[in-house]
């Protein structure tokens, strides 16, 4: 799926990377817990999170993903806003909340993306 | 680099979250000019962010010292924290002490020890209560 449908299912507001739009994801991950997306994810993944901070920006820039969805409204901060335009990642804002975002996209055909560990 | 080896050292400043992740950064970065394989490099990110956040958060910060060859990417990483009071139980998955202020950053699951040992070869840990603890891993290139 590219982020430009993303951007379109999540109803959602791109505060940076409008240049990268055109990128593919092929799956995603939500969730509030740093730790969990670094034992999880295993590809180039679309990350959904409720927590804003500078440490989210890193964790994916970790993780090789390409983009980060804040849900529920929140705004990221300058520091967000500078260290994606480093790592050349897009970042978008929805209003709704992480299950409905995680519905909406899984609906449309993005799958999980979880790596077990036993 | 068929014989050399490249040698990167790191402070990690205390209780400062927002750089947190810088050094793991730049090294990712070095290891991609390098042209290491993405598998090695992430392994290498994951393992040496989780361990610098661990240096943050539970440890007043430290430095890092990492040695890349051809073959292998070694990272110690050495604090002069509280140490660690039970290894056994600290590896657990889900053993955390952190407190509210690190879980709403998103952190103290109690996952970053197992993820290390996970994404590592070789891992060993050295604490003394009171004087502090020193995590040295080895990820290696070539692992058939
Ligand atoms: N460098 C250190 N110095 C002192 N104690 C440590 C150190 N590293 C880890 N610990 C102890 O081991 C526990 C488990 O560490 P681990 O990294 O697995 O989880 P965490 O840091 O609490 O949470 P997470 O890594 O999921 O964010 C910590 O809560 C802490 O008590
Ligand atoms: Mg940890």
């Amino acid at each position: 799926m590219k982020l430009s449908q993303v951007k379109e299912i999540l109803n959602a507001e791109v505060v940076v990377g409008e240049e990268y739009l055109d990128r593919e994801v092929k799956s995603a991950f939500g969730s509030d817990l740093m730790s969990d997306v670094l034992a999880f994810v295993k590809d180039d993944a679309l990350l959904l999170t409720g927590l804003v901070n500078a440490q989210v920006v890193r964790t994916a820039e970790m993780m090789d993903m390409k983009a980060i969805v804040f849900v529920r409204g929140k705004k990221p901060t300058e520091e967000i806003y500078d260290l994606a335009k480093e790592y050349s990642m897009v970042i978008m804002t929805t209003d709704y909340t992480l299950y409905p975002s995680c519905g909406k996209l899984y609906m449309a055909g993005l799958v999980p993306n979880e790596e077990r560990v036993d | 680099m068929a014989n050399s080896s490249v040698k990167l050292h790191y402070e990690v400043a205390d209780n400062d979250f927002t750089v947190a992740g810088e050094a793991s950064g730049a090294v990712k970065k070095v290891l991609r000019q390098l042209g290491f394989p993405s598998d090695v490099i992430r392994r290498v990110a994951v393992s040496m962010y989780e361990c610098e956040i661990n240096m943050v958060i539970h440890a007043n910060g430290g430095h890092i010292d990492v040695e890349i060859t051809p073959d292998k990417i070694r990272m110690v990483h050495t604090d002069k924290g509280p140490g660690i009071k039970d290894i056994g139980q600290a590896m657990q998955k889900g053993f955390s002490t952190a407190n509210e202020e690190v879980r709403q950053l998103g952190f103290g699951a109690g996952m970053g020890l197992p993820n290390m040992q996970r994404y590592t070869d070789e891992m060993k840990i050295t604490t003394e209560i009171g004087k502090g603890t020193v995590v040295d891993m080895t990820v290696y290139v070539n692992k058939f």
